[in-house]
Formats: structure tokens, C-alpha cells, sequence
């Protein structure tokens, strides 16, 4: 099993409400944030072309935050899922110093902490917070190694990307273009 | 002698301040008499449940869930499924709906204002008190004036009771400015053409259409949540977008076509794309045979409007227009030119959205699949009440002759109805403002103040201290759609529905609901007969029993779906009706316009420009907020806590000024912004325009987030041109200018500009 | 133009605008983990080349502040630390790919060992001092000195590791392209050996000892300037976060910092006036050595703050 997320840059307006949903759902403390959204634009008026992608944690298969870990607090959990033991963490801050993508934050508590892929919906058969509420329904979350499930079929009919290849990560959010 | 009417920015006398001034006035009884003050632990039975309600954060009103946590604390806001508005999936702002609730910022008493030692401030009063004062002043408003001389501005739910106190009281001049300041050119529009407005939700059928044109219009940054969610149907279906805006929108950005038009020129365009569409028979012949009257006029009117001479005004190349028109008809019928929401632009929007309304009609997409569907709603009975006493005078008085179209009271027309005349009788004398900051609402902030001054009663009712609280009388807090009921939503959908808006917890502070602050000073006012229900869960449950439900039922299920009385959602594909207009057809060639002397089709007019070295202002929406009310909302303050201004790299290198930098904006009155605003150097907007989110540069301190956060582009529309059709205030005539060092010349503080310098323009005139 | 922009407000303390979860802390950390590797490995090397009496200050006394370093570095690693109480977790693991891990476990070994190597030659310098008579103190000393040749060896390898680490603490991190180049663990381990002979230069009162020292340091000058040099061509032939990376130093933020503080006067000056002392000119000793030692002090502040500054995204 893998757990991933595919996005669908076209259909993403840049609400940023898997913001607030995340927020919401998982108590972040306020004036941080688990996942945010990035808006490029290129092109010299009037050629020009945004891509908007909602982003977050990519829950590596190749984690450099699990390797940076003295502790082992940062470990994969079912489906791949990166996550902090924060009894474990030491708050060194190495895993985010790690991250290509700047995912994690020290909570105020001390703790290195990031998105769970909301682990706990998940274990209830549920999306995580940020996919159920997306208007757009631009998110699709899932089991890529399920080749029937919609995550899978999705990745597979359409072109899509992830964030810093060249960081040999081997995330898995894919971002369709 | 009359006392001015002070800004009052952070005065608050508590009981324990006012001892200490000297017992200037007696002290106040803590206890609250109506014993109302619930208190947190009260609602540990409320832990781990849901209740209905339906959001308050927008107009779009979805229906939604309020979950509370093990202590019975409202923990979340998730949308409901059943619901057509929203399918079960909130916007950004309806899922920060708690933060709406728990901001420490919000109205927490009842206050008057006073005058402690030569300064006015207000002081903390009971509600008993604060009823009783507002009782008297409008009991004194009517025995010398008359009661017709009262007024509402409302934006939201609580408005119906407010209005139905209003009526009962005797007064009709019950305004909303979502109508002057935003939707109602397109309403007079649609209703002139199709004797039908558009309302809201507005009746597209985007999910099922193959091509959507937005003319200024940007779903997404607007987060009218059914339309983005099936704009989001469209694009995975492949359908075409046309979006014409000077500014790259998110909606442009997802666009096939994007044409970025030159600002104040879009009528030319509409013009030229009715010209194309009937020149080369792309129009639908036998929907236009059978409903349209005045095609011939219309064709011998739009001849001369080509894609060559748009070309010279728009910017925009024939062959797009010409390419853009084909798209249209290879869609039609499944085509929707989609009428906008805010469309007080330039004082012709009436007729700019005739244009509208008219390209929809001949590409036959009016009660047609993928164009326009046919709403359906089913209404609840009032609750019986007796007759309201019909007013003799109105708001229009003050406009004799003008605006006979308007089909709902003007919240400028109050405004200016409240400005002293001498040559009118009525003037208004008493306000209620409720749910609407007027100052940040109203273009003209000056004109906006100089009614206020004229009052002797103004009475804000809010949750949060907007800035129009500054100049109130008396302030009542409002509390937050999550702590009360309210009625019932019957909006008009594909089907009909209704809503439930319940509490998930008491009140917090000392705010109370507006069903109980109308009923309250009907009481005080005699108008008991009014309000002959015991609590609003009676008169509720007596409505929905009415039509075979009932409060229980509807507590359990927060929306209730039911099935169309017919099957005409789509009704017009060859079917006989009857159009609610003087000739019972679509009107291209509008005779209600004929009659009241004004254009019967749409003639382009060409708008003021800036001069060199301004820019047009150019406002809109973010997702992350709603106007200025949402500014504050400490969980969407964190996604966006101010707003920018969008300026061109050219321009920015012109002006020397670098992304980021702190600029105040000087607009063609001299009015600059009171606080300054940062630079975005993007490529997104043009060279002519300068862009920037409407809603921000609270002036208000007790809003300890938005304070100073960004500036107010209302600040900087005081030059308005008015709509002579339907009294709509256009907004984007006006044109600012940078300055990287706060002005010396400025006004201290430009919201009490005088306003010699304002130019009201007659639309088309200019 | 390409603009990027995070539209949703994120403002992560320390993460956003720019990463700066490691301040002064970890550059403090890595300078003195890098002299005390320094100062022990030349201490460990002439005490098995049996050298002591003539190097008396590389020897005896210079090893003598490297527990007083170490425990104000492992202090400052301490203050880094945000969950404090759960700074036992680092010791009952080992996570051979986490370099903190390793640093964690060297420091823990070599921390003690370092007291225990200083200890004994306390004596040497103060002779009157008697460990206030306790006997297990001096027993303990007396099988130190006797074993010295023997602690010596694991001494002298465990300061490579330590020296190395503090630049693999950073190089190990492949999203802060500036940190991530092999070159790094080299370069802190001869700056901290440059930076330790520096010190013993400052230190010593024997003429021998200091112009010996003083062409130590002098290579390993050299040494660094190679590899600061490889440094930036190995960057500038990378790909674009990489050529990003050498644009800090070649025209960007710590160009001045880098060109005026670390190579010129904390490498090249210092090194102009030991080779005019090696020629006979009369040079203060502090004045280079001074000079060696806050360059490497800087150099760590700026590879932290600078490292943190360089990303693949936005």
C-alpha cells in the first residue's frame, strides 16, 4: 500500500480552504500552517499562464526527514505515510532543515511536526480534511500501488509532475498539468 | 443645538471607568435583566453533536453542519451534502466559520453613546436600556417626522425580522446595497429582456454548458461556491471559457480564450459579438422567431458595430472576436454569458447587461440545458401578523421621476434621501444598520457621513465593530449565525429546498439574535400583534408544519430536498410562454425602457480615461474573504491578511517602485488612502490599471487584526457614476496615483473629505 | 518574469520568508566541535610521536580547553534542542544515516575522553595541584598516564570523525544545495585543525613549537583554499540550484561577508603575516591567530545562515 495525492493544477482556483480545513481538523496551532498553496506565474502580459498547486508534505518514499532523524521519532507508518512521534522527537530541527520542500515547522510545543496525510480520517475510510472539502474537487487521495483505485487510474490517463525531482525524494503528490 | 456625530474609534466607558470619572452618571445594573448570560458550561449536553445551520459568511447561504467538541465548544463548520448550494463542500470562508464565532474582537455589549467630559464615548449599557432608548427615539422620529422617515440597510439573514419591525413601524425604506452598489443593473437588465431577474443562487447552468463567457467576472477569486464547483465541471469536460478582463484572472488563467480588454470598453465588445452573431446567422432562428420581439431593430442597430470598430476601443483583434462569437454559437444553446454579480461599473451597466441579456437570447440559451435552467422554490407561509400600514412617502421622493425601474430600494438612495434638502419634505431621520458596514460599502464615504450627521438616530446592529459602529447612536450585538436561528432558507435551486440554521451554542457575551432584538422593539414600539409567536422555534415549527414538516424534522436533517411541481427545468425549447414583459416576449428591443425615455437597445458610450501618470482602480475579490466583514476572522486573517495593489512591471519600473513596497494612493478628488498599501509588481494586470481586493485598511482599532491591514478602495471611490436607469453606483470611474511617502497635503482623515470636489456624472453622459 | 508566490499566507515561525531554524547555536556548535577535533588530534598525534616536550603547548596545555569547548558546544546544542525533555531519545537509538545521531554518539564519547586525556596533564602545568587528595582521582590519573600512547590512538580517530562530522552534519542535507557538496566535510575538518593550530600558535611560548605550528597552519590554509575554490567550481558546474548556490558568494547576499571576513582576512591576511614571521619580521603572535580563529567563526555562521537561504522551490 501507498498512500498518495494527485492535484489537479487546472482545476485549483487557489482558495486555499485545504488550508483552513487542515487547520481546523488538526489543531494547528495559529500562525502555522501544514499545507499552503503556490501560485507561478509566467509568461509577459498578455501571454501568460499560471499553475496553482495546493502542497504539503510529500510524504516521501525516499524521506531525507526520516534519514536526517536522530530518533527515530520521523518514521514511515502505514501506507508510506511520514509521521512524528513527538514522545520521540528532540525538536533538533535536522528534518526540517531536510525537507526540499519546507513542510515542517517546530511546533510550539517542541516537537517537529508536518501533515499526517490526516492518518486518523484515513483509518476511518475517510479523505484527509483538505481533499473533502475542496470545492473544486481538485485533490484525489489514495492507493497507488491499487491499480483500480481512482488515485491510480488518474496518475496514469493524465501528464502530471511532482515537486524537486532532481531531489531524489520520490514524493508522492502527483500534480496534474 | 445638534452635537456632531464623532468617529468614535476605541472609547468605551465600562461601569468601573465611569466611577472613575467622577460618577458623572449613575452606575449601571450588572445584572442582566432578561437572565440570558449562558454560560459555556452550560452546553456540556451539547458535546460531540451536529447541528444545521446554513453559512452567514456570504450570500450564498450553504447549508452546512456545526460540529462541537467533547466540552460542547463549536470545533468545526462542514458543508452538507443534501445541499444543491454547496454539495456538501464549504469555501474557504464557511469552513473558517468558527473563527467568525470565537474572535475575541466581536460586539460583546449593548452600548449608547455619551458624553463624558466634552468627549463623546460609548458606554456599556443593559439591553433593557438600550431597547428602551432605541423605542423612544423612533416613537420621537415618528411623531415628528412621520415613521416613514426610518430606514434599514441589512445585508443578511436577520434583515427579514429587522424589515418586518420596519413595515409593521411604517417605513418601506428597507435597502440592501448588494442591490445599487452591486447586482441590480443586472437585474433591471434581465427582467427588461426576459421580464426576469436573475436572483441568487444565479439560475446557470454552467455545469452542463459547453461554453461560459465571463465578462469581469471571476469565479474563483469570487467564491460563489455552486458556481466555482461546476466551473470545475466544465473545465474537466473540456467546455470552452471566454473571459474578458484587463487583469489575468484565476478564471482567465483556466480560459481557452482570454481577452484582455481594455477597461470601461466592454459594452463595444458585446456590441460587436451581437453584430457577428446575427450578421452571420449564428443566432437561433426558431427560438428567436418564437419568443423574441424587435429582432429586426436590433439588427439594423448593431449594424455598424463590427469587430473592426470594436477593435479600435476594445484593443481586442477582430479575428478573436470573430473566432470567440463562433465558439459561442458551435455551444449554442449550452452557451451562457454569464450576467456577473458585481456590476456597478460605469453608470450604463443597465445597459451593458441588456447586452447580456440579449446575446444570451439570441444564442437561445435562456431555459435551455447548459445555458439557463428555470429555478424552482417553494415558499413558507408568514407567520399570521396584521396588515403593515401603507407609507405615504418613500426613499424616492427624494428622486421624483427617476429610477422607476428599480425593483428594490436603493441603499444609496436612503443614503442621499438622508442628506437634508430643502427642496424635499422627507428626510430620513432614524437608520438601522444591520450586517452591512455602510461606510466601507457605500462609495462617497463623505456624502455616506454627511447623512449620518443628519440623523437623530443611528442604530447598528453587527457582530464586529465595523467601522460604521464608529457613528452610531446605539450598538447592539448581533450574535454569530453558529448561536441562533434564523428563518428559513427557501432559496430557488434546480430543486426546491429548505435550510435549517439552528444553534450549536448560546450566545457568547451579551449578543442575542435578530429575531429576539426585532421582536423586543416591537414590543417597546406597540407593535406586540406583529410579533404574536412566543420564541422563534414556535413560529418556525408553525411554518414548517404548514407544508408537512417541522422544526424537529428539519433539526435532524438541516435541508430538505423536494421535487419540482413541474418538469420544466429547461422550459423554453419550443414550448408556448408567456414572458413577463409588455409584449409577453423576450425583448430585444426593450419597450419598458422605451417608455421611461431611455434607450431601447444598448448604444456603446465611451468613458472617461485617466490622464497621465494615473492608472484606473480596478477592485475585486479574494477567495479567502468576504468584503470587509470577513477581515478580522482570525482563521482567514492568516490566509490573507491584507490586500495588495497589482501594478504592471513597466509601470512599477516607471514609478521606480520594488514588489513590496509600502505606497499610498492618490486618487483624481486628491483623496489618499489613510494607511499605505504594498506593491505587487505582476504581470497579471495592464499597463492602463492598477488592481486591488476590496474589503481592506480597517480604520476601526478595535479590530485588532484588520486595523491598518491594506487600504480601502472604497476610501478612493468618491467619484460615482450613477446608473439613470436604476440609480446603480458605478465605481470605476476613478483613477489613482502612487506616492512612496505619506502625503503632507493629505486630509488627516479623508473619510471626512468634504465633498465640493465630488463629481456625480449621469451614465452615458460622460 | 516568473513570480511565485505561496497565496495562502504561510508565515511558519523560523520556516517562512526564509528558513532560519538554525541560528548561532549550531554555527557556535560546529566551531568549537571543529577546533576541539583539532586541538585533540594534535595532541593525540605528538603524544604517540612522542613529542610532548617539544611541543609542550600542542601537547599539554591546548588540549586543557577542549572539555571547557566541547561542554559549551554540547550547551549550545542543548539550547537548540525545542523539546528538551525527551534529550534522552538521541541515546537510545543509533541511526547510522542521521549524522546528528553520530555526533550525538561521538560527542558522547569523545566528551569524556577528553576530560579524562586533559586531566592528566594538569599536573604538568600545575604541579602543585594534587586532586584534593582523593585517591580514586589520582589512581585514575596514574593509569591514564600510563596507557596515554594507547588512549592516544582511538583519541586521534575519534577527533577525524568529529572534525568530518561537523561538516557532514551539513553536507548531509541534499535540500540545502549549499550544504550539500562532499567538499564540506574536508573543508570544516582543515579549518578546524587550521583554526586548533592557530590557537597553539597563540598558545605556546616555545619558538620551535610556534614556527612548526605556524607552517602547520599555513598548509592547511593552503588546504582550504583548494577546497573553497573546488567548492565554488564544483557548484558553478552543477545544475541551477547548485550554480544558485556560488551566486551567494559571486554577487549575492554574503558576498562581502564571505569575500572580506573569511577569505581574505580570516585566510589569506593571517597567512601573509605567519610567512612574514616565518621571514623574521616581528608579528604579535595573537594578531594571525586571532584572525584564523574568528574567520573560522564566521565561516560556520555563514555557512548556516547562507545554506539555509538556498532551496529547490520558490
Amino acid at each position: 500500500m501507498r498512500y498518495a495525492m494527485a492535484i489537479d493544477t487546472n482545476l485549483c482556483v487557489g482558495c486555499s480552504d485545504c488550508v483552513v480545513a487542515c487547520q481546523v481538523e488538526n489543531n494547528v496551532p495559529v500562525g502555522y500552517a501544514r499545507d499552503w498553496v503556490v501560485e507561478v506565474t509566467e509568461g509577459t502580459y498578455p501571454n501568460l499562464a499560471i499553475e496553482l498547486r495546493s502542497e504539503r508534505c510529500n510524504h516521501c518514499d525516499n524521506s531525507p526527514c526520516v534519514r536526517a532523524c536522530p530518533t527515530g521519532a520521523s518514521h514511515y507508518a502505514e501506507g508510506g505515510i511520514v509521521l512524528v512521534t513527538p514522545e520521540e522527537c528532540i525538536g533538533c530541527a535536522a528534518c526540517i532543515e531536510s525537507c526540499p520542500y519546507d513542510a515542517r515547522f517546530t511546533h510550539p510545543d517542541g516537537y517537529a511536526d508536518k501533515c499526517t496525510f490526516c492518518i486518523h480520517r484515513v483509518q476511518n475510510g475517510q479523505d484527509p480534511a483538505c481533499v473533502s472539502v475542496c470545492p473544486t474537487t481538485c485533490m484525489t487521495f489514495g492507493d497507488m500501488d491499487d491499480p483500480n483505485s481512482d488515485i491510480s487510474k488518474l496518475v496514469k490517463s493524465r501528464k502530471s509532475k511532482v515537486l524537486a525531482p532532481e531531489a531524489g525524494t520520490n514524493p508522492n503528490i502527483y500534480y496534474l498539468t | 443645538m445638534k452635537t456632531r456625530r464623532e468617529f468614535i474609534k476605541v472609547s468605551t466607558i465600562g461601569v468601573g471607568s465611569l466611577a472613575a470619572a467622577g460618577g458623572l452618571l449613575s452606575s449601571l445594573p450588572i445584572k442582566d435583566i432578561f437572565g440570558q448570560s449562558q454560560k459555556v458550561e452550560n452546553n456540556k449536553s451539547n458535546a460531540n453533536k451536529q447541528f444545521p445551520t446554513y453559512c452567514e459568511i456570504c450570500f450564498w447561504q450553504c447549508a452546512a453542519w456545526v460540529q462541537t467538541d467533547e466540552n460542547g465548544e463549536i470545533k468545526s463548520v462542514t458543508g452538507n451534502v443534501d445541499d444543491p448550494h454547496c454539495n456538501g463542500r464549504l469555501c474557504p470562508r464557511g469552513t473558517a466559520g468558527v473563527g467568525m464565532y470565537k474572535d475575541e474582537d466581536r460586539l460583546k455589549n449593548p452600548k449608547i453613546r455619551t458624553t463624558v467630559n466634552g468627549k463623546q464615548v460609548f458606554k456599556d449599557v443593559t439591553w433593557e436600556e438600550a431597547l428602551d432608548y432605541i423605542a423612544v427615539k423612533m416613537k420621537k422620529i415618528k411623531v415628528e417626522h412621520g415613521a416613514e422617515c426610518t430606514a434599514l440597510f441589512t445585508h443578511g439573514s436577520g434583515g427579514k425580522f429587522l424589515g418586518h419591525l420596519l413595515q409593521a413601524f411604517g417605513s418601506t425604506n428597507i435597502a440592501a446595497p448588494s442591490y445599487a452598489q452591486c447586482r441590480g443593473p443586472r437585474e433591471v437588465g434581465f427582467i427588461a429582456t426576459f421580464g426576469a431577474g436573475i436572483g441568487s443562487p444565479e439560475p446557470t447552468d454552467i455545469r452542463n454548458s459547453r461554453c461560459l463567457v465571463l465578462i469581469g467576472s471571476h469565479i474563483g477569486e469570487n467564491m460563489h461556491n455552486g458556481q466555482v464547483q461546476e466551473m470545475s465541471d466544465m473545465i474537466r469536460n473540456n467546455a470552452t471559457i471566454i473571459t474578458v478582463d484587463p487583469r489575468f484572472s484565476t478564471a482567465a488563467s483556466k480560459s481557452k480564450y482570454w481577452l484582455p480588454i481594455k477597461p470601461a470598453t466592454d459594452l463595444a465588445l458585446l456590441l460587436a459579438w451581437i453584430h457577428e452573431i446575427i450578421y452571420n446567422d449564428y443566432y437561433d432562428k426558431a427560438y428567436i422567431e418564437k419568443y423574441a420581439h424587435g429582432f429586426a431593430e436590433l439588427k439594423e442597430h448593431v449594424k455598424n458595430y463590427t469587430p473592426e470598430w470594436a477593435y479600435g476601443i476594445t484593443t481586442i483583434e477582430p479575428h478573436v472576436i470573430r473566432e470567440t462569437a463562433r465558439e459561442m454559437r458551435n455551444a449554442s444553446p449550452s452557451v451562457i454569458i454569464h450576467p456577473g454579480r458585481h456590476v456597478t461599473w460605469y453608470g450604463d451597466d443597465t445597459q451593458r447587461l441588456r447586452a447580456v441579456a440579449i446575446l444570451n437570447a439570441l444564442l437561445g440559451s435562456w431555459g435551455r440545458r447548459g445555458g439557463f435552467y428555470n429555478p424552482e422554490s417553494l415558499h413558507l407561509p408568514n407567520f399570521p401578523a396584521p396588515k403593515y400600514p401603507k407609507p405615504n412617502r418613500d426613499w424616492r421622493d427624494a428622486f421624483p421621476g427617476k429610477f422607476n425601474l428599480a425593483g428594490l430600494a436603493l441603499a444609496s438612495g436612503v443614503c442621499d434621501a438622508t442628506v437634508p434638502s430643502i427642496t424635499r419634505d422627507c428626510n430620513i431621520k432614524g437608520w438601522i444598520v444591520n450586517g452591512t458596514n455602510l461606510i466601507e460599502t457605500l462609495p462617497d464615504q463623505a456624502n455616506t457621513i454627511k447623512a449620518i450627521e443628519a440623523l437623530d438616530l443611528l442604530v447598528v446592529i453587527d457582530t464586529m465593530p465595523m467601522e460604521i459602529t464608529g457613528y452610531a447612536d446605539v450598538i447592539l450585538p448581533e450574535c454569530t449565525y453558529l448561536e441562533r436561528y434564523d428563518e428559513i432558507r427557501t432559496s430557488a435551486h434546480r430543486f426546491p429546498t429548505f435550510a435549517l440554521r439552528m444553534p450549536a451554542h448560546a450566545p457568547l457575551y451579551d449578543s442575542k439574535p435578530d429575531w429576539w432584538i426585532a421582536k423586543e422593539l416591537g414590543n417597546r414600539l406597540g407593535l406586540s400583534d406583529y410579533f404574536a409567536y412566543k420564541d422563534i422555534e414556535e413560529m418556525l415549527d408553525w411554518q414548517l408544519k404548514s407544508v408537512g414538516s417541522s422544526l424537529e424534522e428539519m433539526q435532524k436533517i438541516g435541508v430538505k430536498k423536494f421535487d419540482r411541481e413541474e418538469d420544466n427545468l429547461y422550459s423554453l425549447n419550443g414550448e408556448d410562454y408567456e414572458f413577463n414583459t409588455n409584449t409577453g416576449k423576450i425583448e430585444l428591443y426593450s419597450t419598458a425602457l422605451e417608455e421611461e425615455g431611455f434607450d431601447p437597445m444598448p448604444k456603446y458610450t465611451a468613458h472617461p480615461e485617466p490622464e497621465a501618470g494615473f492608472y484606473r482602480l480596478n477592485y475585486g475579490r479574494a477567495p479567502m474573504h468576504t468584503f470587509s466583514r470577513t477581515a478580522n476572522n482570525p482563521q482567514l486573517f492568516e490566509l490573507m491578511e491584507e490586500n495588495v495593489v497589482w501594478v504592471n512591471p513597466k509601470i512599477a519600473e516607471e514609478w521606480s517602485l520594488a514588489n513590496g513596497q509600502e505606497v499610498w494612493l492618490e486618487n483624481q478628488d486628491g483623496v489618499v488612502t489613510e494607511f499605505p498599501i504594498k506593491v505587487r509588481v505582476t504581470e497579471r494586470i495592464r499597463f492602463d490599471s492598477v488592481y486591488m481586493v476590496h474589503g481592506f485598511g480597517h480604520s476601526k482599532k478595535q479590530l485588532s487584526r484588520a486595523y491598518g491591514r491594506g487600504a480601502s478602495d472604497t476610501q478612493l471611490v468618491t467619484r460615482v457614476m450613477l446608473d439613470p436607469i436604476m440609480g446603480g453606483t458605478g465605481m470605476r470611474g476613478n483613477f489613482v496615483t502612487f506616492h512612496t511617502s505619506k502625503p503632507e497635503k493629505t486630509v488627516p482623515d479623508s473619510r471626512k473629505v468634504e465633498s465640493s470636489k465630488l463629481v456625480k456624472e449621469e451614465g452615458g453622459k460622460a | 518574469m516568473k513570480e511565485e508566490l505561496i497565496i495562502s499566507g504561510r508565515m511558519n515561525p523560523h520556516v517562512d520568508p526564509i528558513l532560519n531554524t538554525w541560528g548561532w547555536e549550531i554555527a557556535f556548535y560546529l566551531f568549537v566541535g571543529g577546533i576541539s577535533a583539532g586541538l585533540l588530534f594534535f595532541s593525540a598525534l605528538y603524544v604517540i610521536r612522542k613529542k610532548e616536550d617539544i611541543y609542550p603547548a600542542a601537547v599539554k596545555l591546548a588540549p586543557l580547553f577542549v572539555p571547557i569547548f566541547l561542554v559549551l558546544g554540547l550547551g549550545a546544542l542543548f539550547l537548540d534542542l525545542h523539546h528538551k525533555l525527551y534529550f534522552w531519545r538521541l541515546y537510545t537509538t543509533v541511526r547510522l544515516e542521521s549524522p546528528m545521531s553520530w555526533g550525538a554518539w561521538t560527542l558522547m564519547i569523545i566528551t569524556p575522553l577528553s576530560i579524562v586525556w586533559a586531566a592528566s596533564f594538569v599536573k604538568e602545568i600545575w604541579p602543585k595541584f594534587n586532586w584534593w587528595n582523593i585517591k580514586l582521582l589520582n589512581d585514575i590519573e596514574k593509569i591514564v598516564i600510563k596507557n596515554r600512547v594507547s588512549i592516544a590512538w582511538p583519541l586521534i580517530v575519534l577527533a577525524v570523525v568529529l572534525g568530518i562530522y561537523t561538516g557532514i552534519l551539513l553536507s548531509a542535507f541534499n535540500a540545502r544545495p549549499l550544504w550539500n557538496t562532499s567538499i564540506l566535510g574536508p573543508l570544516f575538518l582543515t579549518s578546524g585543525l587550521s583554526t586548533a593550530a592557530a590557537l597553539i600558535v597563540w598558545l605556546s611560548k616555545s619558538k620551535i613549537e610556534r614556527e612548526i605550528f605556524t607552517k602547520i597552519d599555513l598548509l592547511l590554509i593552503g588546504i582550504e583554499l583548494f577546497l573553497i575554490t573546488h567548492l565554488i567550481m564544483g557548484f558553478l558546474a552543477g545544475g541551477q540550484v547548485q550554480v544558485e548556490s556560488a551566486q551567494i558568494f559571486l554577487g549575492g547576499a554574503f558576498t562581502t561577508y564571505f569575500w572580506v571576513f573569511i577569505v581574505m582576512l580570516g585566510l589569506i591576511v593571517p597567512a601573509v603575516l605567519e610567512v612574514m614571521e616565518l621571514y623574521g619580521f616581528h608579528i604579535p603572535a595573537f594578531a594571525p591567530s586571532m584572525l584564523v580563529i574568528a574567520g573560522g567563526i564566521i565561516f560556520r555562521f555563514l555557512m548556516i545562515e547562507a545554506g539555509q537561504i538556498t532551496r529547490y522551490l520558490y
